[in-house]
């Protein structure tokens, strides 16, 4: 038995990031459900927005993860209701493949929030202004260092900064290195099969 | 003290808390599909594990299955290679699999009530997000990722946040031709497709107590379109009608005591909602989406929206109107369509097929030319008895293909899905941009009996009026 694995702290993410306009960017438009086909996440890096990519090359526009000042970049930073929709890891999976290691936005889609905190890759929430104004700083100079810090729960784009909000919990097991999600369960294991005992559906229904 | 069914519900799962609203969930029921699944049992290999409660755990294929050809081996060598992967995964970690060899398949979420797996008072999760269907029995149903997959086959729990409660109550009654999936079209369009986001949304009121089971899924179905991860509706004499003698209920003395159980986990009286918003029923009429999220429908005798009052908001519709290929203040009757979809674990249960079949029967329409229709059931069980009924002709006879059960056209998984530039009238659940199958191809969502009427006319119409309803 191999529940417990050790995973690496995640701390600080910095390098330069992809500004995303627009709200409700759903899972579908991240990565479509041909591409769920697969046996295994490995190729997903190459297909994310693949759909948004093809439609903005045949209008003759260059979508952001095409755009050459956005190649290598390492944080996004969105809307509202980002990775809404379906419940694919392979969202953030397609992310997180393709280079992106945090994202910075006012909300986020429930189970793609709870997706990428399994992969280990960090989403913070922002105010609505500073969702703004960050983006409009990275869209000024795309080549500026961005850095999500979860140790003093800020987003920095050169010289301004912006507070970030996440679950306390989870920010400890990100600095800490302790958040393989399978491991923090599997010391649960006991007090499982304690409460497996008491549920009216698994002891013939004596009552809770 | 006072309680909603969700922190009752909640509050029995909890097996540990893991600081600052974090909890580890104990799973009653965990639903496996193909597509979300192989990688989670690979996970399990590389670290050794075996599924912890295997009895709790049930698989079957929906998303990639071909509705027309299901001779193995498939076509298509990459649902072939899904297919073989779940088999062999179920077979050697010992699940049960509902397979298709033996006719036991369907949309994950439309046989897990049919069998009576789904029961009230359960934690159900599944790796897809329309798994909120099942909480229209009062259990606390939600979608999970590969990794938590991973984490329920390991040890049937998941790390989650509790949620914020809000009630939603419909009043008064629906008008004909007005039906459950037009409620929860209507709900998120009045509170938006990302009003739900920390929330769970509980249903009620005399429109939702009057509602059937097969309509009380389809508004369960489709909360996470309006952002909220959980839906559900308080179990009472209607959920358990339905379940009583279903094969996974309870039976004999324990169906008595399991009654007693469910009757005490509904929502006190007096319980504390963290929100709380009321629509009047009456006002309702049949929606249909014309943008790329949820929230953009209008009723089916109103017009595009736009321009809006902000830049933010007009750029949101226009990127919307410009992806449709409609412009603002066009009606939406009138919009051509090429193809019909009916089906999905929205609208692919018994009831929703039955009718549309009597509508279709009783106003002796077909599909009209130039539109291909697709009528795909949601189980294997919903098929067999419409066939047994011999509804199966009904829909041949107007002009409709008559599938074997899958998630279809949907998500456009299998051989179903639209070309490219093509538009969908479609019972399912989501307009996402290509979400159909082609990065340029357009849906339409609207009820079972609207998609009838778009089949019929070629384009959206007024259900009530096509198939002569009326109050």
């Amino acid at each position: 038995m191999t529940a417990m694995v050790a995973t690496q702290p995640l701390v600080t993410v910095s390098g330069t990031a992809i500004a995303m306009e627009g709200d409700d960017i759903d899972t579908d438009r991240i990565i479509p459900a041909r591409h769920l086909k697969s046996l295994t996440f490995d190729a997903l890096g190459t297909f994310v927005f693949e759909g948004d990519r093809q439609n903005a090359k045949a209008a003759g526009a260059v979508h952001p993860f095409d755009a050459p000042e956005h190649a290598g970049a390492s944080v996004l930073v969105a809307g509202e209701n980002f990775g809404c929709g379906s419940s694919r890891e392979h969202a953030p999976q397609a992310l997180h493949r393709w280079g992106i290691r945090a994202i910075a936005a006012v909300s986020f889609g429930e189970i793609f929030r709870g997706n990428s905190a399994t992969i280990g890759l960090p989403c913070v929430l922002l105010t609505p202004e500073a969702a703004a104004e960050a983006r409009a700083a990275i869209t000024a100079a795309p080549a500026a260092e961005v850095t999500v810090d979860l140790e003093t729960k800020r987003l920095r784009v050169a010289e301004h900064s912006w507070p970030v909000e996440i679950n306390e919990a989870l920010r400890r097991r990100f600095v800490s290195g302790t958040w393989d999600s399978l491991s923090t369960l599997a010391e649960g294991t006991q007090d499982a099969a304690d409460l497996s005992r008491r549920l009216p559906y698994l002891n013939g229904w004596q009552a809770a | 003290m006072a309680a909603t069914l969700y922190s009752k519900v909640f509050d029995q799962h909890v097996v540990r808390e893991l600081g600052e609203d974090q909890y580890q969930l104990f799973i009653g029921l965990h639903l496996i599909h193909e597509a979300t699944s192989a990688q989670a049992f690979a996970m399990l290999r590389e670290r050794g594990l075996k599924v912890a409660y295997p009895d709790r755990n049930v698989a079957t294929v929906d998303h990639i299955i071909p509705t027309d050809d299901t001779s193995r081996p498939f076509a298509d060598a990459q649902s072939e290679a899904m297919l073989s992967a779940l088999e062999q995964n179920t077979g050697s970690f010992g699940l049960r699999f509902l397979s298709p060899e033996r006719r036991e398949n369907g949309v994950v979420h439309v046989i897990g009530a049919e069998r009576g797996l789904t029961q009230p008072g359960l934690t159900i999760v599944c790796g897809d997000s329309h798994t909120a269907t099942h909480g229209a029995f009062g259990a606390l149903a939600f979608g999970i990722g590969t990794s938590q997959v991973r984490d329920v086959l390991a040890t049937q729990s998941v790390i989650v946040n509790r949620l914020k409660v809000r009630r939603i109550e419909i009043t008064g009654e629906l008008a004909p031709g007005v039906s459950a999936k037009d409620v929860i079209l209507y709900v998120i369009h009045r509170l938006g497709p990302k009003a739900g986001v920390g929330y769970a949304y509980e249903f009620g009121g005399p429109v939702v107590d009057a509602m059937s089971m097969d309509e009380r899924m389809t508004v369960c179905n489709m909360v996470v379109e309006g952002g909220a991860l959980v839906g559900y509706c308080n179990p009472d004499d209607t959920t358990f009608a339905y379940l009583h003698g279903r094969p996974s209920a309870p039976q004999g003395e324990e169906w008595d005591r399991a009654v007693a159980w469910w009757r005490s986990l509904a929502s006190d009286p007096d319980a504390e909602y963290d929100d709380r918003v009321v629509f009047d029923g009456g006002e309702i009429s049949p929606m249909v989406t014309w943008g790329v999220n949820l929230g953009q429908s209008v009723p089916v005798d109103g017009r595009v929206p736009g321009p809006a009052a902000d830049a933010a908001g007009e750029a949101a519709l226009a990127d919307a109107r410009t992806f449709m290929g409609v412009e603002a203040g066009q009606p939406v009757a009138g919009i051509g369509i090429d193809v019909a979809f009916l089906g999905s674990c929205t609208n692919g249960r018994l009831s929703d097929f039955v009718e549309v079949a009597e509508a279709l029967r009783r106003s002796g329409t077909r599909v009209a030319e130039g539109v291909r229709a697709l009528a795909v059931p949601g189980s294997q069980e919903v098929r067999a008895q419409l066939v047994e009924r011999g509804l199966d002709k009904v829909f041949e006879a107007a002009g409709f293909e008559f599938r074997q059960p899958g998630c279809s056209m949907c998500i456009a998984m299998n051989q179903d899905r639209l070309n490219d530039g093509e538009t969908a009238a479609s019972s399912s659940n989501r307009n996402f941009k290509g979400r159909q199958g082609s990065p340029t191809g357009r849906t339409l969502i609207m009820s079972p009996l609207s998609v009838a009427a778009a089949a019929v006319r070629g384009a959206v119409a007024d259900p009530r009026e096509v198939f002569g309803i009326s109050g």
